[in-house]
């Protein structure tokens, strides 16, 4: 008996059979009382199943008259939004090409780019002290870590950025030094907290408590053989937290400050309510004067995304590389790769979508 | 009390301790020499005295003793929970006992004794005594982010402070010697678990351990797979290492142990020259034990 035949029997099994007894009256409609006498022949007619294998598998699946339809709708409308932002002459397109370039455009760019360095690098050192504090055997560190975590989380960034500037109406001085000691060094608020500085302060302190976080799921994931191992070879925890466990930490903690990153850039156009002569604000203070305002908030979008795609596509190749261990399998394959080799390698991933698929 | 009390079974299963000579066709493991003493007059590598351990209020171990001379070994059977896998842990100090004492090589294992009295040792020093009974396990927990070569000179380099120009080709013939000379640079997630089980065999090896823990070292391997890992585990055998192996491969400890000892509820049941606990044991609990798994 063919494989075939074999399961057909299995599918129809009972109704083959000669001594099967008859089906229960209110059933009968259907399995009408002759079908074992009719059955049999459509059963066991030969149906060549290798044969369909050699058909092969559609490529593709196929595609809904619905799916088109919907695909010509939105290109349409989309076609209107684009045609009718293109010919719209109160955008004033001419005005948005010179001031893309403009000198003081351009400073507010680096000025975006520098609070957003400060603000991230305050928010990395301090999220790993936090972090670490939560993690402290010592109830009053813990307790201050997620004392400051609620605090900064909760308060609007804005809010914030605002009490770093106006710093001065509650401290007008400020002051270190250390303790009975006449050793200290002071100064005028007003000085110190310039616009950037309350800042990076405000972007920086406030995104110190999601970088807690970060930090702290990334240490959670390392799994507790690891630390065992490293113990077990004779390192002290110390060295195991240096050696074993942060460097795999990073691993977890980078691909969402990535994504943090790229939060600060956009959240750094906040420092425009203090007058940080970041890029929205530079472009705020263009249009107060010629009144181009939709041109210049234009140019300032076209300069956040320039930001943010570049970014991106930081991160994906960051990730890459501390994927490493994972993608390549063996280092020196990785390292022996040309780099035209590598981009037809990236390239096809691309093409193929998937995870690579980035913009 | 495991100290064996016949005259010789090794003889019997065909292994020694002795490596000089013995299968000289095998790439021998190296590892400290013991010559041909008398069992009485083997120094008592590892002793368990007394041991208690509990996790909250369930009891774990409850009253453990075993002795290990250099040279041995000894393999630990049991159902799961029984306490096996804590006790090695206790061992090397991965967790703190309650009561009782661990001497490796004669030294307490996480304390000193000052005066009179018992002080905890220093965090450097519980870690020195760590890497001398190095600890191989189920899940190899080999370092993710390093590659295989990386996984064993780790120790040499950061715990006994070697330069990497000395320790490197030791790492290197080591990977070699547990057959893995062509994945040095592979990372532990494209080799496969029988691998880098051997990877971490390496990696204790390569801190020179006077003894050497294997907790279940092949229960997470695919079947295919457990040979060669028990194959290198043989060799270091056959050149002498003391070896404590908690183990459900009774056919491995048939074949290589020389002690048996069968652990249920927190406490040693029964122990004893292996073919002898295997072919006849004495406690109603092993014999059913034994049943179920044979």
């Amino acid at each position: 008996m063919s494989p075939a035949q074999g399961l057909r029997q299995l599918v129809h099994g009972r109704q083959d059979t000669a001594d099967q007894p008859a089906p229960p009256a209110g059933t009968s409609s259907a399995t009408p009382a002759s079908a074992p006498r009719d059955r049999p022949q459509d059963v066991n007619r030969p149906l060549d199943h290798r044969a369909l294998v050699k058909l092969g598998l559609p490529k593709q699946n196929r595609r809904h008259p619905g799916q088109w339809l919907c695909a010509a709708v939105v290109l349409f409308v989309a076609g209107l939004l684009i045609h009718s932002l293109a010919i719209n002459p109160k955008i004033g397109w001419g005005t948005v090409g010179q001031f893309l370039f403009a000198h003081a455009i351009l400073g507010g760019l680096v000025v975006t780019i520098e609070l957003t360095f400060a603000g991230q690098a305050i928010a990395i050192v301090l999220g790993f002290v936090l972090a670490a504090m939560r993690q402290s055997q010592n109830p009053v560190l813990t307790w201050l870590s997620w004392a400051y975590i609620n605090v900064f989380r909760g308060v609007p960034l804005i809010v914030q950025i605002l009490i770093w500037y106006n710093l001065a109406l509650a401290f007008p001085h400020l002051a270190i030094g250390i303790p009975f000691t006449s050793i200290h060094l002071q100064g005028s608020t007003n000085r110190i907290i310039t616009p950037f500085m309350a800042g990076a302060l405000g972007l920086g302190l406030a995104e110190a408590a999601y970088m807690a976080e970060i930090v702290r799921a990334g240490i959670v994931a390392v799994p507790q053989g690891q630390v065992d191992a490293a113990l077990s070879v004779g390192l002290t925890r110390r060295q195991a937290m240096r050696r074993v466990i942060l460097p795999q930490t990073l691993r977890v903690v980078i691909p969402p400050t990535g994504n943090q990153f790229i939060g600060m850039l956009k959240a750094s156009a906040l420092v425009s309510v203090i007058g940080g002569s970041d890029l929205l604000t530079r472009a705020q203070q263009i249009y107060s004067v010629n009144f181009e305002v939709v041109a210049l908030l234009i140019v300032a979008s076209i300069w956040y995304l320039v930001l943010t795609t570049i970014a991106t596509i930081g991160q994906y190749y960051l990730e890459r590389w501390l994927d490493r261990d994972r993608l390549g399998g063996d280092r020196s394959v990785g390292a022996a790769m040309s780099f035209r080799q590598r981009l037809t390698r990236n390239l096809s991933l691309r093409r193929q979508g998937g995870p690579g698929d980035l913009l | 009390m495991t100290a064996r009390t016949d005259a010789d079974p090794q003889a019997a299963l065909g292994v020694g301790h002795q490596a000089g000579g013995h299968r000289p066709d095998r790439h021998r493991l190296d590892v400290e020499e013991v010559d041909g003493l008398g069992d009485a007059e083997r120094r008592p590598m590892l002793e368990i005295l007394d041991v208690y351990k509990r996790f909250d209020k369930t009891e774990v171990l409850t009253g453990v003793d075993l002795t290990v001379r250099a040279g041995e070994v000894v393999c630990v059977v049991g159902p799961s929970g029984s306490g096996k896998s804590t006790l090695l842990r206790l061992i090397s100090f991965l967790d703190p006992l309650d009561e009782g004492l661990i001497f490796v090589d004669g030294e307490i294992v996480g304390y000193e004794l000052a005066g009179d009295r018992l002080h905890r040792r220093k965090e450097a020093d519980v870690a020195r005594m760590r890497s001398q009974c190095c600890m191989v396990f189920q899940q190899f927990n080999l370092f993710g982010h390093m590659t295989a070569l990386e996984n064993v000179l780790l120790g040499p380099l950061r715990v006994q402070r070697q330069d990497r120009a000395s320790a490197e080709p030791e790492a290197r013939r080591l990977l070699e010697s547990v057959g893995l000379g062509h994945r040095l640079n592979a990372y532990p997630a494209s080799l496969s678990g029988g691998e880098q089980q051997r990877v971490s065999i390496a990696r204790a090896l390569a801190m020179k351990p006077k003894v050497m823990l294997f907790d279940e070292p092949t229960s997470a391997l695919d079947p295919e797979r457990v040979g060669e890992v028990l194959d290198v585990m043989r060799q270091l055998a056959d050149g002498g290492m003391t070896m404590l192996v908690v183990t459900h491969e009774l056919g491995f400890a048939r074949e290589v142990a020389d002690t048996l000892v069968f652990m249920d509820g927190g406490r040693i049941v029964e122990s004893g020259p292996c073919r002898q606990v295997l072919a006849a044991p004495t406690h109603s609990r092993t014999k059913e034990f034994l049943s179920r798994v044979l």
